[in-house]
Order: structure tokens, then C-alpha cells, then sequence
């Protein structure tokens, strides 16, 4: 396979050997490098992250916290207006400011705060071991399933979980079953869901259900999902309805519909993160004495972005900058937007991809490839191999 | 505000309900990027009052909000301040009257050369300004009601302490007997040297003497102690200034047998003065919580709190999740990416990619 094979010319012996599934054309410039010019990107890479590490300041403090009071407020302006869901500008309008600032929470703050984007800052407030977010997920959980296994293996089938979230087939390599029929309803349930799917991640839900993983063992982390969502419930579909009075059906819904604006934007947003055509997937063996200058180009043969104005990133976190965020995870988000104008150089220079392109691009062939992989590979009558 | 309403607000703010409601971010994170003020449980103070005594010091009188429980004289509090994006900490002393509960209270910062949070202060401090605060912490303190006298020593801004005992007192009816040395450099160097001639010239039975070491006087000898009190072991004695002074008083009531009645207040922990090599390994590794100790051999300090038994946190162990951020209370790491040194103070660090230059403490 194409991926893998683009770094069989470094000296790593499991990664020369590994077995390999043909799925996509080898692109011919991943492949002339060699293993000194992947070092020397990975120099390049540091460069950057270098430079900007050192000129972190107040400039990056304000912008947090700005973010922090924009999105602190639109929760109270949401909360209150669906406190009158039954005036229909105030239900739109407290669904459109509950939701974006759910998103917020989650996106361009919950999630850069919990990487150590902000730990420089030594304000407990903004730290990536206190802070908790406004979703099901319990923030411990969600640092070990993404920054961890997500981060340090992106992309290695069999190790990265968010390849497909253990629910979808969103790769080649992953062997094909008839349940996978079913491929579009699932992503659709998961998109809805999302929230849920998240929180379940690190539980590994999917391997319990299949028997794999034994319950008892899940047993701690299922407590704790069942703790966090629970304090959720409570506030987005007892309190704050209660609060209403004879309105609290309608403020119930328009809770529930800022959850739902929020599941499906946050998908859209992550699946075109990994997912889009001609992002690359790797072989387990990649791991094996992977250098830093390795774990770099996997990163970048790994990830997409997508295109858009100021608010767009800020409202995605930045993550349309998915390539910039796998390549420096624990640099402040927001800075993401220039120094891709040096990696696209870099990248250019050593006549690397860099996949982007607009939303409908992206989420387009996102789409495209969940209904692709809903069917059996033209090539089914050669033996797959899990 | 009328003080019963607040606290039934706070009680509030702080109940079941209220943290249902904001979770999971809890009630404050709703009022302080609003007012840092508003906190429902941190201490915050408004500086009220800026002033400049001294070419090297700035005196700033701080209102702290409904949290703040007061303090004994010769206690400190941490101030916290933002520079440049990151919080920082300090200890200062407070130099008003106790307990100060409800009332503003008054801290005086020397400018340090090349000091970060002493320099801010000096440079930014102004009226309106909101600082972090915790609560008073220290031992540094005079009993409940002294009655053996007393002789308080004092070098530089080692007088703030001084100056809230010195005021705590004045406050009381009957006091017992204080003498008092207070060493600065030139009569222009001395903080709070107006009142002090004032306080002492209303007390019969209290005695100043203000040393000008760069005027004609010298640095500490104990014959100027011998010149204020007849015996040592007679009084109780409080000194807070630079390590040399502390020292000294230190070595003189060890001889004099009563070592027992001096307490003092050091501004700056014991350094080691020997100048560190980044590239040789060496020093000690102390995991406090864990209570081990290890010698550093160079390799990370996840590596060695592992080889130490420990099981820390942690994940990539490349530097990038940040699982395996611990709080270093003291010494220097360096960067094993960018071979960066750190500051000696307290932070946190991750201890996947930092090695110890010299001795660290780990809060493991
Ligand atoms: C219990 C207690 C009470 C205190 N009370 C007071 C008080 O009332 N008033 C007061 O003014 N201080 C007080 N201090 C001292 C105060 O806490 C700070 O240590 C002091 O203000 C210096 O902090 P800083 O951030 O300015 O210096 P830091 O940046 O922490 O530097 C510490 C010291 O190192 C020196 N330094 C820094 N960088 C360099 C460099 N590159 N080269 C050489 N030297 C360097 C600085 O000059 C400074 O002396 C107290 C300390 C304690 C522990
Ligand atoms: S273990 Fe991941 S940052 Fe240290």
C-alpha cells in the first residue's frame, strides 16, 4: 500500500518488511524521499514550532479568553432566551446561541485547552488537567483516547481508534463485512449521536459489544461516562426546563436541538479531518523505531484541512487546520492559520502533499467514501487479510 | 454592599443547585471573565492606592474581596499576577495592621534587578488593577498578646513584617517594651521611615535605631544589639532582611544560648551559588509525594520516577499529549527537544521531554 510503502526507504527494517495491501497509486513524491530529507523536514517542522513556541505571550492569553467570554457569554444569552422557548424568535435564537456556544466550549476551547495549548499560561482555569467541557465525554477519557492513542498514532489501522470510530468501515484496509451495508445509516446515527460516540470511545464500546473486551474491565470508565452524562442530563433536560415553568417542553427541545446542531457540526468537522479521498492510512509496523522526522510525515499524510474564513476555523477550533494541528498538537489553535503558510512551503519544497480544500470538497468526499466503502471491494475475490 | 446580603449571595452561588446548573464548569467561570472580582470562592484584591516611598520601591494598599479571612502581623500572602500571557506568584508580606478583615490591606515590593513580578509591580501597578491573592500563610508571627519585650531587626524591604507587628501593636492599649534596628542603605533607602520616626516618638518605652550602611554606618555588629537591649535571651527577637543579616543574628543567639526566642523570615530560599552545567548529570531526584529519592542519571525524568518504582501518568512520551505534566517545585530541567533550561521556581513541566540539571523536586 501506498502509504506504508512511502516510507520503506528509511532504514527501518519491520517498515521495508511489512505486509502490504494494495489500496491506492503510490504518489511518486512521498516516495523520493529520502530517509535524511525526512529528517530534514522534520528539522524544518521543528523550526517552526520552535518559533512559535517562543513568541507565545499575551497576544495568545487574550485571544483564549475572548474566546472564553464570547462563548460564556452566547450560553447565557442561549439559556435565558429559551427560558421564553415559546416566543419563536427566542427559541431560534436561543437554539442558534446555546449551540454555537456549545460548539465553542467544545471546539476552539475544550478541545485546544485539554491538548496543553494553554498550559504555558499556568492558569489552573485554562489548564489541560482541570479543564471539563459542556459534552458527555468525561474529560479524562477523552485525553487518553485522543491525545494519546488519536495523536501519537494517528492513522495506524488497528491503533488509532478514530479510524471509523470501531462503528464505521472508513478505510480499504479495513476488511469488509455485510454489516457494513449499513455503513451510511451508522455514520448517520453517529453523526446524531456524536456526542455519545465520543464519550464511548475510550470505553471501547464496540469491542465490548463484540465480546473482545470484557465488560468488568470497561467497568471504571463506564462510571464515569455514566457520571459526567448524567450532570449533562440533568441541566440541559431537568433544570434548566424546570426553570421554565410551564415551558419547560419547549426549552427540553431546544436543549436537545443545541445538542444535535452541535453532534452534526462537530462530525462534519472531524470527519473531514482524516477522512477526506487521498488522505493516507499506515500499517502497524510503521511504528516500529519510528523517528521524529517519520512521525512528522505521517502526521502530514494524515490529516486534511479545510478551507474558510476567520470565523469558520474559530468555530471548527481550528481544526480546519487538522494538518497544522497534527504536526504541533500542543501549540495554541489559533495560531495554526500562519505558520500553514510555512508548512505549505516546507511542504512544497520537499514536494510533499497538502490536502485542503473547500467544506463541500472535503465533507463531499467524505461522504462519498462512506457510501464506497458500504460495499464490498471490486477486488473481493482476492483473500483479505485483517 | 451590606456584607449579609453578599453572603447570602455567595450561598447561593455555592450551592447544589447553582453547581448543576454551570456544570461542568462550575458558577465562577461564569462570573470572572465578566469581573475577576465576582469570584465565588478565590480571593482577588483591587489595589486602591499607589505609592512610591523610595527610588527602588512601590507601597500599594490592596482591598481584597469578601473571601479574604484576614491575617496575623508578620504573615504574607501570594500575589499573582499576569505577564506577558503567563500567571506568576510571589510571597509578600503584609505591612498594615492586623487582621485587617474586612479593611484594605498593604503590601511595599522592592524592585529586584532582573526580577520578573517585583519589576511588573514597580513598572504597572496602578489604581484598578486586580491582583490574585490566597490567603495569609506564615509563622512569622508575634504572640496573641506579647508581654516580654521585644527587639525586632530589620535590613531593607525586610521591614514590611516588621511594619505590621510595629502598627499591630500601636493599635493596643498596652504593649510591651520594643526595640528595633532597621538597616537600609542611605536615609532616601528607607521605606516607611517617616512613620516609623513618628510610631517610635509616641512610645515611651519603644526605642528605634535606623543604620545607614552606605552612610556612615556599618552592617550588622551585635553591639548594636548590645546597645538596644542589655541581655539577648531576655527578649524575643524577630528579624526578617537579607541572608546575611538572618545569619548573623542566627550565629549570635546560638552563643549567647537562646536561639530558642529569635524567629526570622527569609524573603529568598538558601541558594546554592555553585554555577550549573547543563551538560554534566548530576544532583538528586526527589519525588515528595512518593517520598523517594533517586540520583539523577541524565535520562528523562519519566524514565527515572519509572526506574524509581513510580508510575506516573503519561502517553506519547514524545512531549506532544501532555499526560505526564507533573508540578516541578524546584530546579532546573532542560528540554531534551530544544535543549532549553527552565526557570529554578515552581511549574509544571512534562516529564517525558525534561531532564534534571542539578537536584529537582517533583510533586510525585
Ligand atoms: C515569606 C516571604 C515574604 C516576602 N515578602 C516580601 C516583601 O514584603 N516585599 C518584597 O519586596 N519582597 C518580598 N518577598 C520576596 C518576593 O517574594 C520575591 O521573591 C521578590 O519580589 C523577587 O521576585 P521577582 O519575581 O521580582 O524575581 P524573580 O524573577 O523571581 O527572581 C528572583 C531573584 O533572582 C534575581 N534574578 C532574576 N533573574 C536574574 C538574572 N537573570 N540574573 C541574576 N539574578 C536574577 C532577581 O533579582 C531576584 O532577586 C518575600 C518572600 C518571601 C518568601
Ligand atoms: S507522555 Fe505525552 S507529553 Fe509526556
Amino acid at each position: 500500500m501506498a502509504r506504508s510503502r512511502s516510507l520503506t526507504k528509511t532504514p527501518n527494517p519491520s517498515i521495508r518488511s511489512a505486509p502490504q495491501q494494495p489500496s491506492k497509486p503510490l504518489t511518486a513524491n512521498t516516495l523520493s524521499l529520502t530517509p535524511a530529507q525526512i529528517e530534514a523536514f522534520g528539522k524544518e517542522m521543528d523550526a517552526i514550532r520552535e518559533r512559535v513556541l517562543g513568541d507565545l505571550g499575551q497576544r495568545d492569553a487574550d485571544y483564549i479568553r475572548d474566546i472564553v467570554k464570547l462563548q460564556r457569554g452566547l450560553e447565557i444569552a442561549g439559556r435565558a432566551m429559551l427560558q421564553f422557548g415559546w416566543l419563536p424568535p427566542a427559541f431560534v435564537g436561543g437554539v442558534a446561541a446555546l449551540g454555537a456556544s456549545k460548539i465553542l466550549d467544545n471546539m476552539e476551547i475544550g478541545h485546544n485547552v485539554m491538548h496543553g495549548q494553554y498550559d504555558w499560561m499556568q492558569d489552573p482555569q485554562l489548564n489541560s488537567r482541570k479543564y471539563d467541557w459542556d459534552t458527555a465525554c468525561p474529560a479524562d477519557q477523552w485525553r487518553h483516547s485522543h491525545n494519546v492513542m488519536h495523536h501519537t498514532y494517528t492513522n495506524v489501522l488497528g491503533v488509532d481508534r478514530d479510524v471509523g470510530y470501531g462503528l464505521l468501515r472508513m478505510d480499504e484496509n479495513q476488511p469488509w463485512h455485510p454489516i457494513f451495508l449499513a455503513n451510511p445509516v451508522f455514520a448517520f446515527l453517529l453523526a446524531s449521536l456524536f456526542q455519545y460516540g465520543v464519550a464511548l470511545h475510550d470505553a471501547e464500546f464496540d469491542r465490548i459489544l463484540s465480546g473482545e473486551r470484557p465488560l468488568s474491565e470497561a467497568m471504571p470508565l463506564l462510571k464515569g461516562i455514566w457520571k459526567k452524562t448524567r450532570g449533562q442530563w440533568l441541566k440541559d433536560y431537568a433544570l434548566f426546563p424546570l426553570l421554565a415553568g410551564p415551558g419547560a417542553p419547549i426549552t427540553f427541545v431546544g436543549n436537545a436541538m443545541a445538542n444535535l446542531v452541535r453532534n452534526y457540526w462537530t462530525f462534519t468537522i472531524i470527519f473531514c479531518g482524516h477522512f477526506p479521498a487521498d488522505v493516507q492510512t499506515f500499517d502497524k509496523s510503521t511504528l516500529a523505531n519510528e523517528t521524529r522526522g517519520q512521525w512528522y510525515l505521517r502526521q502530514l499524510l494524515g490529516s486534511a484541512n479545510i478551507e474558510g474564513g476567520k470565523w469558520f476555523h474559530i468555530f471548527s477550533g481550528n481544526l480546519s487546520h487538522q494538518i497544522e494541528h497534527h504536526l504541533f498538537p500542543d501549540l495554541p489553535a489559533h495560531r495554526y492559520a500562519e505558520m500553514s503558510v510555512e508548512v505549505r512551503k516546507v511542504c512544497e519544497k520537499f514536494g510533499l502533499p497538502y490536502n485542503t480544500g473547500s467544506l463541500r470538497k472535503q465533507f463531499g468526499s467524505v461522504v462519498a467514501k462512506i457510501f464506497k466503502l458500504a460495499l464490498p471491494p471490486r477486488s473481493a475475490m482476492l483473500p483479505v487479510t485483517a | 454592599m451590606n456584607p449579609s446580603i453578599l453572603s447570602n449571595l455567595d450561598r447561593v452561588l455555592t450551592s447544589p443547585l447553582v453547581a448543576a446548573l454551570t456544570a461542568p464548569y462550575g458558577v465562577d467561570r461564569f462570573l470572572e471573565p465578566f469581573n475577576p472580582m465576582w469570584s465565588a470562592t478565590q480571593v482577588r484584591g483591587r489595589i486602591e492606592a499607589v505609592q512610591r516611598q523610595t527610588r527602588d520601591s512601590v507601597t500599594i494598599t490592596v482591598r481584597p474581596n469578601r473571601h479574604w479571612q484576614g491575617f496575623v502581623a508578620g504573615q504574607y500572602a501570594r500575589i499573582e499576577v499576569e505577564i506577558d500571557g503567563v500567571r506568576r506568584s510571589r510571597c509578600y508580606s503584609l505591612a498594615s495592621a492586623a487582621p485587617g478583615r474586612d479593611g484594605a490591606v498593604e503590601f511595599t515590593i522592592k524592585q529586584q534587578d532582573g526580577g520578573l513580578v517585583s519589576t511588573f509591580l514597580y513598572a504597572y501597578a496602578q489604581v484598578g488593577m486586580v491582583l490574585g491573592l490566597s490567603q495569609a500563610e506564615g509563622e512569622f508571627v508575634l504572640p496573641e498578646s506579647p508581654t516580654t519585650p521585644l527587639l525586632l531587626v530589620a535590613g531593607g524591604s525586610g521591614i514590611t513584617p516588621v511594619m505590621s507587628m510595629l502598627r499591630t501593636l500601636d493599635g493596643r492599649v498596652s504593649s510591651a517594651p520594643v526595640s528595633m534596628l532597621y538597616y537600609v542603605r542611605t536615609a532616601a533607602d528607607a521605606i516607611y521611615g517617616d512613620e516609623l520616626a513618628a510610631l517610635f516618638a509616641r512610645h515611651a518605652s519603644w526605642q528605634l535605631r535606623v543604620i545607614h550602611t552606605r552612610d556612615g554606618g556599618s552592617h550588622f555588629s551585635p553591639a548594636h544589639v548590645d546597645a538596644l537591649v542589655a541581655d539577648l535571651a531576655a527578649v524575643d527577637t524577630y528579624v526578617c532582611g537579607p541572608a546575611a543579616l538572618i545569619d548573623a543574628l542566627i550565629a549570635l543567639s546560638a552563643e549567647r544560648g537562646c536561639e530558642a526566642r529569635l524567629r526570622h523570615e527569609r524573603f529568598t530560599a538558601p541558594v546554592s551559588t555553585a554555577v550549573i552545567d547543563p551538560n554534566t548529570v548530576s544532583g538528586e531526584l526527589r519525588f515528595i509525594r512518593s517520598e523517594r529519592l533517586a540520583t539523577n542519571d541524565g535520562r528523562s525524568l519519566l524514565d527515572q520516577a519509572e526506574a524509581a518504582g513510580l508510575r506516573p501518568e503519561a502517553g506519547c512520551r514524545m512531549g506532544i499529549c501532555h499526560s505526564c505534566t507533573c508540578r516541578k517545585t524546584s530546579g532546573v530541567v532542560r528540554d531534551l527537544r530544544s535543549g532549553k533550561l527552565s526557570s529554578d521556581g515552581e511549574e509544571d513541566i512534562q516529564i517525558c521531554v525534561s531532564a534534571a540539571v542539578g537536584d529537582v523536586t517533583l510533586d510525585l
